[in-house]
């Protein structure tokens, strides 16, 4: 089914169309298989994926350099691969195995990469949102030309410490740039059934800090967005807040049957919104690719996807020696 | 007729003060809620106001003079258009109130000459707990620029408890961070900007607001380094007041000590004397993991001998045996060293010799020293000012059981506050906390005596 917008006027070039869609399908295929896993039981605990919603992570990968910083909630798979972890360790993590990320030490929720500045991974709703402004202080403090991107949901959107950190940020022009992922769910409870304010974004306003809301699902106009408040933030100009307007397919988690809402709610979205359709029918429509090179790429991602599952499974579980390591630095 | 007016007690634990400076003068009419003198607390310097009218009769304490007590009288007001008292002493004839200057040395303070921590024949210098913790954040940040300072009323106020006085003069508002009063925001905020690159202190006005941000301390930055594997420790101290101060009721008033020590991945330092508070304070700024600092507003006025070296540090884990002896140990910490200290000079003349065993730091615990002395003296007490349940003694009488069960003559017996919220009233807080007597009488009764 075509897109039902108008592409987002860009001077997008033809690699970097194929980038976002190889990014954003790359997260897809990995999630589906995390979710395949799960129900093998080779996953535990808590799992949550991230489908649906691979246009913001991808649209602001785009717009980094090397130093910036994100941090982020449990939901964190996609902002793993989009930053360029490796799915292996990334889903050797998931299993539980030695070769994770964290020596399967953190799972799902708690995975970090000091080298590819991705600072977690947080399982307690709202922590990410003053540690991402304190990384920032770090960067201003050390002189570093670098911004933070701390991502929350529209859930974590009403927790206190978001505010405590607002202002803060703001006091102390610190280079952030809180990224609300307004998938419409907090958990169970609908935007509608948890907050009477209009938008999220707009509550900045009682802090000076400016924001706008984006449409999460077109990874042009994300990447705009970005472009416009990393612009800001390197400027030393404090702040800045973007609502990403997105929506998860799956339930909040492996174990949510997804009842408050209905299967016609999903499938709409799915057929008119869906964020790497969208970036397929812009290459083809535009004749950049062809759906043969499409299929190549599907191909690739699909072997991709399925080493790092191969490796997940191989992996050995952690010697139990590591029960005692890593306790203390 | 004349009026005394007093010397103010203008904090919960003040007893003594400086009149730093007269603003009135012999002769001098003043009005309700005018400023009579600055007056120096150990905290702060206060401005002492007039509550009724009257005529300044007689200075009765010089300007400059320290160690004033509370409730001595300092002026005499008289009635407007009453003579001036002719018979008021004069100012500069006051001796009777004019207590000597020298602050009084804490009893306790009785440091045996051979220390573990520091070469024998060390210069050794005077100076309050408060000097001490300030002397190390002061040389920490002349060591390394990454150490940066935050919490509320840390600069422009110089501290709340004037342990970071004079930093922000020093190191500048970069370094020295005012925050608003938003515990969760700061505290998440420097775990982050430990991650960062920095090594923050985060100062918490009293651990008992650190409630408020508890949730970062643990979630944050204790288990942080275990969940990634390893790649990122939080290199952060938190410190603050901790504990009963005097009088501010149970809001105000609790232990911490038993819930940090509670969590792998903190490092807990709760020191007694001086030269512990700045020898574990920088071991603290220095050390890779997140450092729960627990302080006593009680003992930051109190003076022990610190060693006057450039560079003087404490490790964690290394117990300090404050006294030999041969049958009984007691184990304590804090502001509970007090007690225990109290206590083996009283059970000395009764002819009961006291180990007396200061943990210094409780995560983690020198097991090997108590174990040690409990070998040798077959009994312990233990002495704290935290609640009775899940208590640092009730761990170490498990530790002790399970260790040295043959070498125990007598059940550990452990002191601690009593399992109530702390009361407000005067005789019911000290009925609340641990007391010298209730160590003396737990030593006897281990002792059989």
């Amino acid at each position: 089914m075509a897109v039902k917008k108008e592409p987002t006027k860009s001077n997008v070039s033809k690699e970097e169309l194929l980038g976002f869609y190889r990014e954003m399908l790359l997260i897809r295929r990995f999630e589906e298989k995390a979710g395949q896993l799960y129900g093998m039981g080779l996953i535990g605990g808590f799992c949550h994926l991230y489908i649906g919603q691979e246009a913001v992570v991808v649209g602001l990968e785009a717009c980094t350099k090397e130093g910036d910083k994100r941090i982020t909630s449990y939901r964190d798979h996609g902002h793993m691969l989009a930053c360029g972890m490796d799915p292996k360790g990334v889903m050797a993590e998931l299993t539980g195995r030695e070769g994770g990320y964290s020596k399967g030490k953190g799972g799902s929720m708690h995975m970090f990469s000091k080298e590819k500045h991705f600072y977690g991974g947080h399982g307690i709703v709202g922590a990410q949102v003053p540690l991402g402004a304190g990384l920032a202080l770090a960067d201003k403090y050390l002189g570093n030309d670098n911004v933070t991107f701390t991502y929350f949901g529209d859930g974590a959107a009403n927790q206190g410490q978001v505010y405590e950190t607002y202002n803060m940020a703001e006091l102390w022009m610190l280079p952030v740039i809180f990224v609300i992922e307004n998938n419409q769910y907090a958990m169970g409870t609908s935007v509608k059934r948890s907050t009477k304010s209009g938008t999220f974004f707009g509550r900045g306003a009682a802090y000076g800090i400016p924001g706008e809301q984006v449409d999460g699902m077109d990874v042009l106009a994300v990447k705009a967005a970005g472009e416009k408040a990393v612009a800001h933030c390197r400027a030393g100009q404090g702040p800045y807040i973007l609502e990403m307007m997105t929506y998860r397919y799956r339930g909040h988690s492996m174990s949510d049957p997804a009842k408050y809402r209905t299967r016609e709610e999903v499938e709409k979205i799915r057929s008119e919104k869906d964020a790497i359709e969208h970036v397929r029918d812009l290459l083809l429509n535009a004749g950049l690719a062809s759906d043969e090179d499409l299929k190549a790429i599907d191909r690739e991602i699909k072997e991709q996807v399925n080493a790092s599952a191969e490796f997940a499974k191989d992996s050995p579980e952690p010697a139990l020696a590591e029960l005692w390591t890593d306790i203390y630095a | 007729m004349a009026t005394e007016v007093l010397m103010p007690a203008l904090s919960p634990t003040m007893e003594e003060g400086t009149l730093a400076k007269w603003l009135v003068k012999v002769g001098d009419v003043v009005k309700s809620g005018q400023i009579l003198a600055e007056i120096e607390t150990d905290k702060a310097t206060m401005e002492f106001e007039a509550t009724d009218e009257g005529r300044v009769g007689a200075l009765l304490v010089a300007e400059g003079t320290a160690g004033v007590k509370v409730n001595t009288p300092i002026l005499l007001m008289s009635e407007e258009g009453e003579a001036v008292v002719a018979k008021a002493a004069p100012v500069a004839a006051a001796p009777a109130v004019v207590v000597a200057a020298a602050p009084v040395a804490a009893p306790v303070a009785v440091v045996s000459k051979a220390s573990a921590d520091w070469p024998e024949g060390t210069p050794m210098k005077t100076m309050t707990v408060r000097e001490a913790l300030r002397e190390a954040m002061a040389e920490e940040m002349r060591a390394n620029p990454t150490v940066m300072l935050m919490g509320e009323e840390v600069g422009e106020y110089q501290g709340a408890y004037k342990i970071s006085q004079g930093l922000l003069d020093e190191f500048g508002p970069k370094r020295v961070v005012d925050t608003p009063i938003t515990e969760m925001g700061f505290t998440g905020i420097a775990v982050g900007a430990s991650w960062g690159g920095l090594n923050p202190i985060v100062e918490f006005m009293t651990w008992n607001f650190a409630m408020q941000a508890i949730d970062h301390i643990l979630n944050s930055a204790a288990k942080t380094n275990y969940m990634s594997g390893g790649q990122m420790g939080a290199p952060i101290v938190f410190r603050g007041t901790n504990g009963a101060a005097a009088r501010v009721g149970a809001q105000h008033s609790q232990d911490y000590a038993a819930w940090y020590a509670a969590i792998p991945g903190l490092k807990v330092v709760m020191p007694y004397s001086a030269a512990d508070a700045k020898g574990l304070l920088k071991s603290a700024i220095r050390d890779r993991n997140p450092v729960v600092f627990l302080e006593n507003e009680i003992l930051y006025g109190q003076s022990f001998e610190v060693p006057d070296l450039p560079d003087f540090t404490i490790p964690f884990g290394k117990a300090r045996i404050w006294r030999q002896g041969s049958d009984v140990t007691i184990v304590s910490f804090g502001i509970g060293m007090k007690y225990a200290l109290e206590a083996a000079d009283i059970l000395a003349k009764d002819g009961i010799s006291a180990e007396v065993v200061d943990l210094r730091t409780l995560r983690p615990i020198d097991y090997d020293t108590v174990l040690a002395s409990v070998m040798k003296t077959n009994r312990c007490v233990t002495v704290e000012e935290g609640f009775p349940v899940g208590s640092i003694g009730d761990h170490l009488a498990s530790t002790i059981m399970q260790r040295a069960f043959d070498h125990l003559d007598a059940p550990v017996v452990t002191c601690t506050g009593k399992d109530v919220p702390m009361p407000y009233a005067a005789n019911l807080e000290k009925l609340a906390l641990v007391t010298t007597a209730e160590v003396v009488a737990a030593v006897k009764s281990v002792c059989y005596r």
